[in-house]
């Protein structure tokens, strides 16, 4: 009996030891790729202050309000001539070294004919897709800043043209869909539509938008789970049984798109924006 | 003693085997025992099976054993013309509505592939009710635009069964066309028949497009209130009309498979003109007789045959008749040959 309880200490120890040392060694690599590489440039996008406030996200009941924080957000995506720039002065994210490894899949810049080159067709004023979580965290870091988390973008896509929550009007999460359904928008100059009432441009009729923690979210490729789990930000889970407002389908494809990407995917439509912490006073 | 329990029980356990195995033949493609295809052994090499689209099926299994079969299937977001040459927004699979028709045995393992087009907006999955399986295989499978995902499954009842896809909001997702059907055929298969045709009704909630004029688009608030514009065989009006009506002989037997898709409606399915003379119920194993109207609800299928004796043009509906004869839910079988005035004659005065 004595010697099983030795087995056993001993045989936790090493399972502890070596899972550590499994997520010291892949967080080294992330870190030193991400940090030691980065050649910063600028960019001439204005970023807009956005106060935060208090706000229900999609897939909780009433009484888990979230608290955002003070940030200042990119006015638009990110766009083609921007990532050129980008992978100029960080050839370590050009097409050819990125493609089909951990940080992209095999899409990575799909269209490009060459590492500096953009698509014949594309403009450089669109936004840039076909671009990694992992790409879109270099490219932020930059320019200095950062992904806004998903609670920081939900926050601003509260607001319509008018007023900085227009969840409760019924012509919001129609006009959205209108916009979702159209396909090549991502083809698009940014800032051709009206800016929203925080003066943010192109948060729905463009491309779909990666965050930081894209994937915190617990509902699963099967809107109709509603299930519960107990990892990530949340503690409700599932589909059309946990969403706050059930009508709100505009929401629910933004989760749906959320929830089926990983972090090494590149798509078509998925582009990106940056952020920042609002100086603090 | 005990010997002599265990050899009495051997015994009524054969006899009741025996029995069992006489029912399953009366029952002409009843199928095995409940839960004995789990045990089948599928053999050899995975190969591509045959899908189709509406109206046609793919070929009976016949006597064939269970086996390894993969199913490629590709979602979309294509425009396709819903009626009269307006065009509307349909999302598919495999580029048709409803799409395509999978047909397997019990017992035969599926790879199920679904690739979801590069071109497509939203991510897309399939919820087959053929599978047993957490969500029918929906979570599994869930693409997102450009990328593909598998999931492998044994086919354990027999039946005829609803595939759509269930990526969030599904009745926006099935009111755009996302269903069909898969057929899992008994051991044995079903009995042969001279025609099969594959029918999935479905109801359409449109609005004017306001960024492209003329297109249609799903509407949600119509989604909501249940209140189509459109209830249609095969995903258009008229797919079943005029040079396309369905087909057969006098004399012949005619197997549908009629699936609905909904995302809302239930489908009161009847042929003008005809009564069937078998109906599996639900698409199940249960084969009734003689019936005029079959109900089929939304995410339900059936199975329904007759024979052509008399011909004519017999004219397909949902007998709830506002739908067929205001909103599209019409099709025609035509019949062609001798008349036989042994059951039917036009008394001319």
């Amino acid at each position: 009996m004595k010697k099983l309880n030795q087995f056993l200490v001993l045989a936790m120890t090493v399972l502890l030891f070596s899972c550590d040392k499994q997520q010291d060694s892949s967080q080294e690599l992330v870190s030193k790729e991400e940090s030691k590489t980065v050649q910063p440039i600028s960019t001439e996008v204005k970023m807009i202050t956005i106060p935060g406030g208090m706000y229900r996200p999609f897939y909780t009941s009433d009484s888990d309000i979230v608290k955002v924080e003070p940030f200042e957000i990119d006015e638009r995506q990110v766009t083609n001539a921007e990532y050129l720039a980008f992978v100029k002065a960080n050839p370590q994210w050009q097409k050819s070294r990125v493609k089909n490894t951990i940080y992209s899949d095999s899409t990575y810049l799909r269209d490009w004919p060459s590492d500096l080159e953009l698509p014949p067709n594309a403009d450089p004023e669109a936004p840039v897709t076909f671009v990694s979580w992992f790409a879109a965290k270099a490219f932020a870091e930059s320019v200095g800043k950062r992904l806004p988390t998903l609670d920081e973008w939900e926050f601003i896509a509260m607001a319509d043209q008018e007023v900085a929550n227009a969840r409760e009007k019924k012509s919001y999460s129609d006009d959205i869909i209108d916009l979702y359904v159209q396909k090549d928008r991502q083809f698009k100059k940014v800032k051709q539509s009206p800016p929203n009432y925080w003066g943010v441009y192109n948060m729905f009729d463009l491309v779909w938008e990666w965050t930081d923690d894209f994937n915190s979210i617990l509902t699963t490729g099967d809107s109709r789970a509603g299930q519960y789990d107990d990892k990530g930000l949340f503690c409700a889970a599932g589909g059309a049984t946990s969403a706050s407002d059930l009508l709100n389908y505009a929401a629910f494809m933004r989760f749906s798109m959320r929830t089926t990407i990983k972090a090494n995917y590149t798509i078509s439509n998925l582009g990106f924006r940056c952020a920042k912490d609002a100086p603090t006073q | 003693m005990k010997t002599k329990q265990i050899i009495l029980t051997a015994a009524s356990m054969m006899l009741l085997g025996l029995v069992s195995c006489k029912t399953n033949s009366e029952g002409g493609g009843s199928g095995s025992k409940p839960g004995a295809a789990v045990d089948m052994v599928a053999e050899g090499e995975p190969v591509v099976a045959e899908v189709t689209g509406a109206p046609h099926v793919p070929k009976p299994i016949g006597d064939r054993g269970p086996k390894k079969l993969i199913v490629n299937l590709v979602t979309t977001e294509i425009e396709g013309i819903i009626a009269d040459s307006i065009p509307y927004t349909f999302w598919t699979f495999n580029n048709t509505v409803p799409g395509s028709f999978i047909r397997i045995r019990e017992g035969d393992e599926v790879t199920l592939n679904l690739k979801n087009d590069a071109t497509s907006i939203l991510p897309h999955n399939i919820d087959l009710h053929a599978v047993t399986g957490p969500g029918g295989g929906a979570e599994a499978s869930t693409a997102a635009p450009g990328k593909e995902a598998s999931f492998t499954f044994k086919a354990i009842n027999p039946g005829l069964f609803v595939y759509h896809c269930a990526a969030p909001p599904v009745p926006q997702h099935i009111g755009n066309g996302m269903y069909g059907l898969i057929l899992v055929e008994p051991a044995g298969g079903l009995k042969p028949v001279d025609r099969e045709y594959y029918i999935m009704q479905g109801d359409f909630y449109t609005k004017a497009s306001k960024i492209k004029p003329g297109l249609l688009e799903f509407d949600n608030d119509k989604a909501v209130a249940e209140h189509p514009d459109y209830v249609l065989f095969n995903g258009k009006k008229g797919s079943m009309l005029g040079a396309n009506m369905l087909e057969a002989k006098v004399g012949e037997t005619v197997r549908l498979f009629v699936g609905n898709g909904g995302p809302n409606l239930t489908s009161s399915f009847h042929v003008i003109g005809e009564i069937f003379d078998n109906v599996y119920i639900e698409g199940g194993s249960a084969v009734s007789h003689n019936i005029q109207t079959t109900m089929i609800p939304a995410g339900g299928a059936t199975i329904v045959e007759f024979k052509c004796d008399v011909p004519g043009e017999y004219v397909l509906v949902d007998h709830s008749l506002s739908r067929a004869f205001n909103k599209g839910a019409i099709g025609k079988l035509k019949v062609t040959g001798d008349a036989n005035e042994k059951v039917f004659k036009h008394v001319k005065k």
